[in-house]
């Protein structure tokens, strides 16, 4: 891997949640994955699976609950674990920035577009509120708000749904970040105004040569956008490989059963895949590999924690029987 | 020019008959504290907030065209009326506002880093609420001495622990929006987050609560003046006027309505001055908060 053009580096990211009767719940545990300049990958996974938290510990905006208990993360060559609060608030919004799932509560209702806009741009260019203005305009005209100078004084409840997510990455992008992190972008919205955002996403992104980082639980989304793809389960990367390796040659039994569980236009299919049992409590994680009860190539080896292994030029998975894989494809999960 | 913001608030007050009877009232209660020197024109020389003596008998004078309102403890109750509307508002502004900062200090603080933050000011609250704040009030009033400063002092003592909860409560609520998450992703600072975008999605309630506390603390300063420790002898100040009333309210002579006139006209001023308020706040709440909004 070219080390220059290296963005961000998760490397053994441990968060871990405290109850009140002082149980550990380890949401992300040991989660590692880079990002290079203006490329995109996308963590996946199911609810609940730590996708989330491990964004919102890159932005070190985990609530009281819970804690970065280890790991570390690199912004080109900065730990961003290590530096006061202070130099992390400068990191936000200016370095690293994100949006969310849901466009309509994550603009603060009393204030207009434009003043949302302007807060993020004075505050970390240091402009005149006449200038953030403007800049705040040319923003809101980069992501396609038609009239832009128009909604910079409307306030968000006379917007719709897609020009509030369209806001939402105005807002984000106003200082120009290296580092966007997108989580769930499309969720809330639909399906025609989904492949619109996405759309202007990916422009952005060659535009302004950002990494992105994609959370979603849509490998339609994935498919369309995302180079390389870091699958989670419980806490922990279970496969990470580009785009073509984690479609064509899914290697853990979870990414191949997500992928057989989704209907396809294209492959005659007699049956989806269905992954058997649930996702184990977060209290209380099988040791060894977490996905063992519910994984039709599990045995004694699983046990232990798998390590990682590579299968091809940056194809890791963690999975003691990755060689095995094949098996499912004439077996299938329903045994 | 006005925006659609200010046009949208207007038009909205404009139409509900409660709103313009209070403001309508406060309009007048205003009018009255300005223009008090030539409603009701003090002797020269002397501190127009007490009261002057009109009459050397300490028996009840009924109305007169000399004394409208009647007299009261060789008082003229019209101008104490007059002048105890201004000592209303004074004691009234002064202690909402302070009470209301305080609150909202101790509340966001508490809100907002929760913990032991939150444990240690909320107790401090609950300690403050367990103690009946007219007795409170009276005896932080014995220790401090009589005026009508030292009765404000007591009044705000015992009076920021209802905004602190409040604020508190819809912190609590706000907090946990996507908006606050967002901001702080922008790297907005705490402080920044509770000013503007924390406290104007839960202020309204507070302001709401703050015009009508206005009206109650009122009445409260005149029941401790009723007392006797609140404002000193003489002050123009409706529960002092009140206070004249005391031995006399029974009647006499199987006239039991005689003295009527002692309490009805400082009581009527009060009794609209908390409507007023009332009224303002319930209007502030329709008109300014932005989630009522169509």
């Amino acid at each position: 891997m070219e080390e220059n053009n290296l963005l961000l580096q998760v490397q053994d990211l441990k968060v871990y949640f405290y109850t009140e009767e002082k149980e550990e719940l380890r949401a992300v545990d040991g989660v590692s994955f880079c990002l290079k300049e203006g490329e995109t990958i996308a963590l996946v996974g199911e609810s609940g699976c730590g996708k989330s938290v491990t964004s919102l510990a890159i932005l070190r905006l985990i609530d009281s609950d819970g804690k970065i208990q280890g790991g570390k993360i690199i912004l080109r060559g900065r730990d961003l674990l290590s530096l006061s609060e202070k130099e992390m608030r400068e990191i936000r919004g200016r370095d690293v920035s994100m949006i969310f799932q849901e466009p309509s509560s994550a603009l603060n209702p009393v204030y207009t577009i434009g003043d949302q806009i302007m807060e993020a741009i004075i505050l970390h260019q240091k402009l005149s509120p006449p200038q953030a203005r403007k800049a705040a305009e040319e923003v809101l005209r980069l992501v396609g708000i038609p009239e832009a100078h128009k909604r910079l004084d409307e306030y968000p409840h006379e917007l719709s749904g897609g020009m509030k997510q369209r806001a939402m990455i105005a807002m984000a992008l106003s200082c120009h970040p290296k580092v966007l992190i997108a989580d769930e972008p499309t969720t809330s919205l639909d399906v025609t105004i989904q492949a619109q955002i996405l759309e202007l996403i990916e422009k952005l992104q060659r535009q302004l040569n950002m990494g992105v980082i994609l959370i979603t639980h849509d490998l339609g989304v994935v498919a369309g956008m995302a180079e390389r793809v870091v699958i989670m389960y419980a806490g922990k990367v279970v496969e990470e490989g580009n785009r073509w390796d984690i479609f064509h040659n899914p290697s853990h039994p979870y990414t191949w059963g997500l992928l057989h569980s989704i209907p396809r236009l294209d492959v005659k299919q007699e049956k989806l895949a269905i992954i058997p049992g649930v996702v184990p409590d977060p209290l209380n994680f099988p040791s060894g590999c977490r996905f063992r009860n519910r994984c039709p190539l599990e045995d004694e080896m699983c046990l232990t924690e798998p390590k990682r292994f590579e299968i091809e030029n940056q194809h890791y998975v963690y999975c003691h029987h990755y060689s095995q894989i094949e098996i499912l494809k004439t077996r299938g999960f329903n045994q | 020019m006005m925006n659609k913001e200010t046009r949208r608030i207007l038009r909205r007050l404009s139409s509900n008959t409660s709103a313009i009877l209070g403001f309508v009232l406060l309009i007048f209660f205003v009018i009255v504290a300005v223009f008090a020197p030539s409603i009701a024109s003090p002797p020269p020389g002397r501190d127009p907030y007490i009261m002057p003596i009109v009459t050397w008998s300490s028996n009840p004078l009924p109305p007169s065209p000399e004394h409208p309102f009647g007299v009261a403890g060789k008082r003229d109750i019209f101008y104490g009326v007059i002048w105890g509307t201004r000592t209303a508002f004074r004691v009234g502004i002064i202690v909402t506002l302070i009470s209301t900062v305080l609150g909202l200090l101790i509340g966001s603080v508490a809100g907002y880093f929760g913990r032991l933050w939150d444990e240690v000011l909320m107790r401090i609250t609950d300690i403050f609420l367990a103690i009946p704040f007219l007795v409170a009030a009276m005896v932080l009033t014995t220790i401090l001495g009589t005026g009508l400063d030292k009765v404000m002092i007591a009044m705000v003592a015992f009076s920021w622990m209802e905004p602190a909860r409040l604020i508190r409560g819809n912190i609590l609520q706000v907090k946990e929006e996507q908006f606050v998450l967002a901001a702080k992703a922008l790297g907005v600072s705490d402080f920044s987050i509770i000013l503007r975008h924390v406290l104007p999605n839960t202020i309204f309630p507070v302001l709401i609560q703050a015009s009508m506390r206005m009206g109650s603390l009122v009445i409260t300063a005149a029941a401790l003046s009723f007392l006797g420790v609140g404002a000193p002898q003489g002050y123009a100040d409706w529960g002092a006027l009140l206070n004249y009333a005391r031995n006399w309210m029974l009647g006499g002579q199987g006239e039991a309505l005689k003295y009527w006139y002692m309490t009805v006209f400082p009581g009527l001023a009060m009794v609209l001055f908390v409507l007023a308020w009332n009224l303002v706040g319930d209007t502030l709440r329709d008109a300014f908060d932005p989630r009522l909004r169509l």
